[in-house]
């Protein structure tokens, strides 16, 4: 397996300073069709207008568009016969030195000992790594998305049914709890923010895929009709709130939403809602024999 | 936009009201979550004995802050060949993990401005009252835009918390921020957090 050996460290570190300090352009093209609804004058349109020349400056100086430079999630869609070990080996030397270069802030920190190690390498969870093996004649696709710690943490897990929220196990109830995390975030995730909804599953591959679906571009919607539907309705009614871009009020609180049904136990129903905020960084390359492409 | 120079005096926190856009210059210090903590376990609380400079730390803090503008942020700082640093990016982490030191800090310091994101809530609100002081908020993941605003890193202090925790002694030239918790008992995020409570109450309410 003549591929197998190729080192990309190189490769990857590309892929992590394109992915930190550029901001992919179906997110920018809506943060600027944005702009257009905010008074002039507003706050709201001052931090939108602030946003936007972030964005450009960062692809200029070739810096990070947002200094927490977040969880690095990478999926891996690599062909039979690659090395995932190799792989995964790689993409932690990438890590390590994308960040000597300033494209990554240090950003693992040991839960137990509260030690930052300084170059982003945790144990085997940092950098998140997910391995998908694909037929040997499909090229190496390596994605990556960058998740900050902010709107990471307004995320919400609601187990149904929410009394609180009367919020029954259907699409209703879906609608209810999913409003109620937005209500919630406030403009603490650096609003507008883009939702990835992951319905039922186990408390962990809810998370999960709720994760994953951020993934997709933006617009892109769920083949199943009601929940695509539902997808446009909740970023709709997200944005009757009022919450605004950074929580500052105004009309521009979620730009997208996306939704994905899982399997899930008789005895539970969960309602997995991830935030990312508007810095929404993800990219990916694609390794076909010694062509590498960026996307 | 209303320039402000920090150190800054009571009389203009006091003229200062939720909705005022600002522009910031002066010298101000960088602390979030280990700041904190350790600010008011080792100087306030005094629950932790002071370790290695903790002591020789303080009685520049003192300076610095009095008057002066704490910054919640973690930056990506470089090194240049001489050993100087550099802000590459710097915009604000988000503020109410302080809640629980907030207050305590701008009144034992005298901090008369915090700068972060996402707002905080009643018991700095007070603070901001009593100290007197403000909550400047900056817009947040504008990391190199606001990065540009620090013309000199002066130095660091407790770099062994890690970079993003570390607090940093910085100069910046009109960094933009919007007051939204005043000296008065204001905060634009309780008024946003009520009515979008408001809509959301009626949004239950309607049929699927
Ligand atoms: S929530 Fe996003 S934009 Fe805001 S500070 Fe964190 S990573 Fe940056």
């Amino acid at each position: 397996m003549e591929r197998a050996m190729r080192d990309l460290t190189n490769e990857i570190i590309e892929l992590i300073r394109r992915t930190s300090t550029r901001l992919p352009a179906d997110v920018e093209e809506r943060l600027r069709a944005a702009i257009e609804k905010e008074a002039p004058g507003s706050a709201a349109r001052n931090a939108l207008e602030t946003i936007l020349k972030n964005i450009e400056l960062s692809r200029q100086k070739s810096t990070p568009i947002c200094q927490d430079t977040g969880t690095p999630i990478f999926y891996v869609h690599y062909p039979e016969g690659w090395s995932t070990r190799a792989l995964r080996e790689q993409i932690r030397n990438a890590m390590a030195e994308a960040t000597k270069r300033s494209y990554m802030r240090p950003n693992a920190v040991d839960a137990i000992y509260d030690r930052n190690t300084g170059n982003n390498l945790g144990g085997d969870d940092f950098p998140y790594i997910h391995f998908e093996e694909v037929d040997a004649d499909q090229p190496l696709v390596i994605e990556l998305m960058l998740k900050g710690g902010g709107c990471e943490n307004v995320g919400r897990q609601y187990s149904l049914p929410d009394n609180e929220l009367g919020a029954d196990r259907d699409l209703a109830g879906v609608r209810k709890v999913v409003l109620d995390a937005v209500q919630k975030a406030q403009g603490q995730g650096c609003a507008p923010g883009i939702l990835g909804v992951a319905i039922g599953g186990d408390r962990s591959s809810s998370y999960l895929k709720s994760k994953e679906v951020l993934f997709e571009k933006i617009g892109v919607r769920n083949p199943d009709p009601e929940l695509a539907k539902l997808e446009e309705r909740l970023t709709e009614e997200a944005n009757q709130l009022g919450i605004g871009p950074m929580g500052f009020g105004g009309q521009t609180t979620v730009l997208d939403t996306k939704i994905v049904g899982l399997s899930r136990l008789p005895a539970s129903y969960f309602v997995t809602v991830s935030y990312m905020c508007w810095a929404y960084r993800r990219r990916k390359m694609i390794v076909r024999g010694d062509q590498v492409e960026y996307e | 936009m209303r320039e402000i120079t920090i150190p800054i005096d009571d009389e203009v926190i006091r003229s200062l009201h939720v909705g005022d856009s600002v522009a910031l210059t002066g010298i101000m210090v960088t602390a979030r979550d280990a700041a904190h903590k350790w600010m008011v376990e080792t100087f306030i609380k005094k629950t932790r004995p002071p370790q290695g400079e903790d002591e020789q730390v303080y009685e520049a803090l003192k300076k610095l802050l009095n008057g002066g503008v704490i910054y919640h942020c973690g930056p990506v700082v470089s090194k240049d060949e001489n050993g100087e640093y550099h802000f590459l990016a710097a915009g604000p982490t988000t503020s109410i993990r302080e809640e629980p030191y907030q207050a305590d800090v701008m009144k034992h310091f005298n901090v008369k401005g915090v700068i972060g994101k996402g707002g905080m809530g009643a018991k700095t609100l007070q603070g901001c009252r009593e100290t007197p002081g403000v909550y400047f908020h900056a817009v947040g993941g504008a990391a190199t835009f606001l990065a540009q605003t620090v013309e000199k890193v002066h130095g660091v202090y407790k770099l062994e918390f890690g970079v993003p925790e570390a607090l940093w002694v910085i100069e910046v030239k009109e960094f933009p921020a919007v007051v939204t918790m005043d000296a008065h008992g204001q905060s634009q995020h309780a008024i946003v957090d009520a009515a979008s409570r408001q809509v959301l109450e009626e949004l239950l309410n309607k049929p699927y």
